[in-house]
């Protein structure tokens, strides 16, 4: 276990610096960029090679990677462009507005997926299972952008009564919480539609399974065979990709926030990557890293706990 | 007194996509209490499907379409799902095939034992308890208490099929529905499940229906028997009057198909039952078995519905319209013919070996030595046939993946015909590919499923006899009529195929480079009795008259018996015993042949029960075993010696065993 | 070949649901390719006189949009783009994804583990991260935006295959191949790949729904398909403005992209029906 924790940490660690190097690379290869840009369309050619090389540009790039990881190590994610404040702030600021949104997303979807994907799978080709994976399916298939568009248009522009915007103010409108509404209603739709289909899948396969049969035929009522038998069993390959979902909730609402004008990490990172603000785009890239690998040694972790066959 | 169980004219239909077809068709069946009856027939007689009537769990799809299935006298049908919830798992149990998909993986084997009688009235969980960890000590698991916390992939096959026994006597029912218990088991295993169902039956005086395939297991355990074709009931009667007198051809067929454990080999055939069972039999207003059935007669077979009729004995029944004009049984073919000159050494094997590497490097787990096969030295003649026999995980199938080069390179050194036959198929020149080829056990893999007939037998010509398109068309077409497939096969997939027409294909792919060796791994193990038997005369023909050399892989010793030249004994990757098939089907033995001999069933409900049940299952080949490997369930080790000391060779001519008992010469 | 398909086309119109996913599809792959002939306007025509009254006329079924552009053209030359840009993206990812797959599967140890880690690193970052970084880095084109989905898709895809050529490789038919000398790549492509075929025509089509919705992820963030080309998102993102006053200019579009996806998704699960069935 020790070992196992041991490695994988190790494994997150080489990784994060993998892809925040590809990142800075990407960014950083033509640095001449970022100093034409700080100095606006009218410095001369002269200013810019004196920017350029005051900010230690003509370096190599590992040398100015390596100065970069410190300056990470040391908590200085450096100055944004656009925003005119460091970089760690706007940072903290949207990431909480976006992870309060994500919470209440994941403790949506995940009791209102696992109770539709059971239901549906208990009985395959039933009507229930019919009418909830058709629900699902299509629920799966409308973007967000679009499913935006029409509850918008229903509850906004028709029957005017939720607020077609969320800047997470109080406004003289409407209270903060019924901001939250249509945005986490968009969400669910989406990403409940995909976890359904998903757990309905391994659902149908676990009740074809002999040991289902075996519990039937002990006298078990069939309620009691979902729950008991057939439920866990049908949690553990969905397991993995329902934490996936927190990694989707945390850098996948870019669509969300900018429907509903929601300042969340993710408008924060499109923002930046329009404007090339390289600092905050290679301090987003590193948290929406750091998440998905933490997310998924959660998932491995959770997975030994449900599957008592799988031990490291 | 009344029956626990009787199933009166049932009929079963299966509405699909593709029509209705009908499983099974006027069954009549009925068990007294405390009777074991016996339900033989095979793939797709629809035995499988009165087990599951009988517990009112018919697949989806399949109905009761006549008669009714009575418990006690009631009706299983008028019963709500309440009543019906209270006989399941109290009343009635039921045994599977499989044991571990038949359990739980994520519940403790104690958790799922004690739900029945939580389900059925019982509140102190204290209590529920001890009554499982009594009921695992009737089942002689070896350390109940732990095994309560253990989970099912943590228990050998064995173990798991005496915890499915367990749960299933758990509330003491009165009827067990034993559904292939012993299929997939060693015959070992087998052996010892049996000898546990029989005790317990005796003990608490439950009735069985068992269901198998295996008409050795049935004889071993039943009072009656009924057997069933294409969803009829063809006989029934005594265990006895059945396996003695077999009334219906069909029955006859079965028992004539099988090789005979206690007869040598010397030429004798088998007889196989012709053809196979198609839907179309289903429907057929006759006799289902009349287009394969030798005695057939259309006039009186295929006119309408035969009754059931006496035949014999007391409550011995046969559903057959010629019952008193079938001529007397014949006695199987005498063993006139001469037993075959073998030639000389084709395939030797000196010291080989194939240790396997798991884990280490990037996997994490730690690095362990898998013995698959150590130190083997064989010999395979000309003209005969090399037999190789033991358990799962005895390194016989190592063997034969060493020897045809799918298994990489090996320890030890293998020749043939005097040169170094090494290295895998990757590093082998083709002629050496074209002199060793393979056939396989598994008749729904070993063809692919893209490739037609004639593809999967050009390609191999092409290959490695360097022909032409036309050629090869030739010659692929003069294959299959080597192995008596018709030329329109040609161009089906396998799926369109029988499993024996499947095995007659890869026959023919096998022989297409016209090999020197041919190695063949359970070549019949996958098939059913009647198609078995036609399989083996193929070989056996194929073989007559040609300089091939045979290495058979087989679990099965009578198959063994009835076609090996030479025989070698495996267990745990080593090589127990090995010499002339006459000298090792006779004494002095190995303990381990000697046990694999008396498990071995047959089928013949007067042969004593085995004197011999190993206990425990095999090691682990990844165990570094000091002494003998088979010391630690040998019923002769001797402590102190056995499982510390590698054991010695005794040598009786040209017949060897690896032992430390002062076996006797043959006197 | 010609039979199988056949077949599958067969058993798939026993499904109802696939049909009408069928129907969809092809539905908007006549429109895109019948544009040039059907369309009744050029796409990017502006005409401010009809912005007085933007609503569906006899002149413009579907009204138009908020330059005066007729929608029903923007739509079906939108739907020539998108069913362009998507397939070629799949493909491009199913190629890519199917050799790695099969090698890593067959070849196993060192190279499997290697090729699977740097699969698993592309699948951990974040998809729409990546577009931003990388369509921001070397700016929004149809290349780009094929070439991205190329390299985020293909992982998944490789995912797939190697787990059927793990289960193939073991079978017995691939034993035989390999003791009559068969050459590795006939035994990958001859023998194996085969055996694919299911599960990869059904991922095809679920991941063409998941490209378009991609596709016009971006275009409603404004990173996609350069203007004033029509592409669906990005006819969202330009009307989303005016989405009180002249709801339709974003609705329909948004119809129009759901009910492709929907059609792909449908076409998927009729598939994956007839493939279990038959």
């Amino acid at each position: 276990m020790a070992r196992y924790l041991l490695r994988q940490s190790l494994n997150i660690l080489l990784t994060l610096l993998a892809v925040t190097f590809l990142v800075f690379a990407l960014n950083e290869l033509t640095p001449g960029d970022v100093a034409r840009k700080l100095l606006g369309p009218y410095a001369t050619q002269e200013q810019v090679d004196h920017l350029f090389r005051e900010m230690g540009l003509d370096r190599p790039l590992l040398v100015r990677y390596a100065e970069y990881v410190g300056n990470v190590l040391r908590g200085d994610l450096g100055t944004s462009v656009i925003y005119r404040q460091p970089v760690a702030d706007v940072l903290l600021d949207r990431l909480g507005n976006t992870l309060l949104l994500a919470a209440i997303c994941f403790a949506v979807i995940v009791p209102l997926s696992v109770a539709l994907g059971v239901l549906a799978g208990m009985r395959e080709r039933s009507p229930l299972d019919r009418g909830i994976s058709v629900f699902a399916s299509i629920c799966a298939s409308i973007p967000e952008f679009a499913m935006g568009v029409f509850m918008l248009a229903i509850f906004v522009v028709w029957l005017g009564v939720l607020p077609g915007t969320s800047p997470m103010r109080a406004t003289a409108e409407w209270p903060v919480w019924m901001q939250f509404v249509l945005p986490v209603a968009v969400v669910t739709l989406y990403d409940a539609g995909y976890l359904v289909s998903m757990i309905r899948a391994s659902m149908v396969e676990v009740m074809r399974q002999p040991f289902v049969r075996t519990a039937v035929l002990k006298g078990m009522p069939f309620h009691r065979v979902v729950t008991r038998h057939a439920m866990r069993n049908a949690l553990i390959t969905p397991f993995t990709v329902i934490l996936l979902q927190l990694n989707y909730l945390v850098s996948g609402l870019v669509v969300v926030e900018t429907l509903f004008a929601y300042p969340g990490f993710g408008r924060m990172m499109l923002e930046a990557a329009l404007a090339k603000d390289i600092a905050v785009v290679e301090a987003g890239a590193l948290v929406a890293v750091t998440v998905t690998m933490l997310t998924q040694l959660l998932g491995d972790l959770g997975y030994m706990k449900l599957d008592p066959r799988i031990r490291i | 007194m009344a029956d626990i169980l009787s199933l009166e004219g049932v009929s079963i239909e299966h509405r699909g996509r593709r029509g209705v077809s009908r499983i099974l068709d006027g069954v009549d069946l009925s068990i007294a209490p405390g009777e074991a009856v016996g339900l033989v027939g095979e793939s797709g007689c629809g035995k499988s499907t009165v087990a599951l009537a009988a517990m009112r769990y018919l697949p989806r799809g399949m109905a009761i379409s006549a008669g009714r299935v009575l418990f006690e006298g009631r009706d299983l049908a008028a019963m709500d799902e309440g009543e019906l919830r209270r006989l399941r798992g109290r009343r009635i149990a039921m045994v599977y095939q499989d044991p571990m998909s038949s359990l739980n993986p994520v519940m403790t084997i104690g958790r799922q034992l004690v739900e029945v009688p939580m389900l059925h009235g019982e509140r102190d969980a204290a209590r529920a308890r001890d009554r499982a960890i009594a009921m695992l000590r009737e089942v002689r698991l070896a350390d109940a208490e732990a095994t309560m916390e253990r989970y099912p992939h943590q228990l050998s096959g064995g173990q798991q099929q005496r915890v499915v026994i367990a749960m299933a006597l758990m509330a003491e029912p009165s009827l067990l529905v034993m559904d292939e218990p012993t299929t997939g088991l060693d015959v070992t295993i087998e052996a010892a499940i049996l000898e546990l169902v029989r005790d317990l039956r005796a003990r608490f005086g439950t009735a069985i229906l068992f269901i198998s395939h295996n008409l050795g297991t049935v004889a071993r355990l039943c009072d009656r028997v009924g057997v069933l074709y294409a969803g009829r009931l063809v006989e029934t009667g005594g265990v006895r009057e059945v396996f003695r007198a077999p009334a219906h051809p069909y029955t006859r067929g079965l028992l004539d198909a099988l090789p005979d454990l206690d007869r040598p080999r010397g030429g004798a055939r088998l007889a196989p039952i012709a053809g196979t069972l198609v839907a179309e039999d289903r429907a057929r207003p006759g006799c289902a078995f009349l287009p394969r059935c030798p005695h057939a007669a259309p006039a009186a077979c295929g006119a309408g519905a035969i009754a059931l009729a006496e035949a014999g004995g007391a409550g011995h029944l046969a559903r057959c319209a010629r019952l008193g004009e079938l001529p007397a049984r014949m006695a199987a073919a005498t063993d006139a013919a001469a037993q075959a000159e073998e030639g000389p050494v084709l395939l030797e094997a000196r010291g080989v070996g194939k240790w396997y590497e798991v884990g280490g490097g990037m996997s994490g787990k730690p690095r362990r030595v898998i013995r698959a096969l150590t130190d083997a030295s064989l010999e395979a003649r000309r003209g005969g046939t090399l037999a190789i026999v033991g358990e799962s995980g005895s390194g016989k199938s190592t063997f034969a993946r060493v020897v045809a080069g799918l298994a990489g390179e090996a320890r030890g050194a293998l020749s043939l015909a005097g040169e170094p036959l090494s290295g895998g198929v990757d590093s082998r020149p083709r002629e050496l590919l074209r002199r060793v080829q393979m056939v396989f056990q598994n008749p729904d893999s070993t063809l692919n499923p893209s490739h037609s007939v004639g593809y999967a037998l050009m390609r191999p010509l092409r290959r490695l006899r360097g022909l032409g398109a036309e050629e090869a068309r030739q010659e692929a077409a003069r294959l299959m009529a080597r192995v008596q497939l018709p030329a329109e096969l040609a161009e089906r997939r396998p799926w369109q195929l029988s499993g024996g027409q499947r095995q007659r294909v890869a026959i023919a792919r096998a022989l297409a480079g016209d090999p020197d060796l041919l190695v063949a791994d359970e070549p019949v193990s996958a098939l059913d009795v009647s198609v078995q038997a036609a399989i083996v005369n193929l070989l056996a023909d194929l073989l007559a008259g040609s300089d091939m050399a045979l290495v058979l892989i087989s679990h099965d010793l009578a198959l063994v018996r009835h076609m090996a030249d030479r025989v070698a004994v495996m267990y745990l990757g080593r090589v127990v015993e090995y010499g002339p098939a006459a000298q090792v089907f006779a004494p002095p033995w190995h303990p381990y042949t000697e046990a694999l001999l008396a498990a071995a069933p047959r089928p013949d409900p007067d042969a004593p029960p085995p004197e011999i049940v190993l206990a425990g299952p095999m090691p682990s080949p990844a165990e570094e075993i000091r002494g003998c490997v088979f010391a630690s369930r040998c019923p002769r080790r001797m402590e102190g010696i056995c499982d510390t000391l590698a054991p010695p060779e005794r040598v009786f001519g040209a017949h060897r065993i690896a032992c430390h008992l002062e076996l006797a010469a043959p006197g | 070949m010609i039979a199988r398909a056949a077949a599958t086309v067969a058993l798939l119109g026993r499904s109802p649901v696939g049909c009408l996913g069928a129907a969809i599809v092809l539905f908007w792959a006549a429109m895109g390719i019948l544009a040039p002939w059907l369309a009744p306007y050029p796409p990017n025509r502006i005409d401010p006189a009809l912005i007085a009254y933007p609503y569906p006329t006899a002149a413009n079924w579907l009204g138009v949009d908020q330059l005066g552009r007729d929608i029903l053209s923007r739509l079906m030359w939108g739907a020539r783009t998108v069913l362009t840009v998507a397939p070629a993206a799949v493909l491009g990812a199913a190629a890519l994804g199917t050799l790695l797959g099969l090698v890593a599967g067959y070849k196993g140890g060192a190279v499997d583990s290697i090729l699977m880690r740097v699969g698993d690193t592309l699948l951990a970052f974040p998809k729409i991260i990546l577009y931003l970084i990388v369509i921001a880095r070397f700016g929004a084109s149809a290349f780009n935006i094929i070439a991205v989905v190329t390299v985020t898709q293909a992982p998944i895809i490789a995912r797939i295959v190697r787990a059927v050529t793990l289960d193939v490789k073991n079978r017995d038919y691939v034993a035989a191949a390999r003791m009559r000398g068969e050459p590795t790549w006939f035994v990958l492509l001859a023998e194996i790949l085969p055996n694919a075929r299911g599960p990869l025509v059904v991922d095809f089509f679920l991941r063409l729904g998941y490209t378009v919705i991609a596709i016009g992820v971006l275009g409603f963030l404004g990173i996609g398909l350069p203007p004033p080309d029509p592409d669906w998102g990005s006819m969202i993102k330009e009307s989303y403005g005016t989405i009180f006053v002249w709801p339709h200019m974003t609705l329909i579009p948004a119809l129009a992209v759901s009910s492709l996806v929907i059609g792909f998704n449908f076409l998927a699960t009729g598939l994956r029906e007839a493939s279990e069935d038959g």
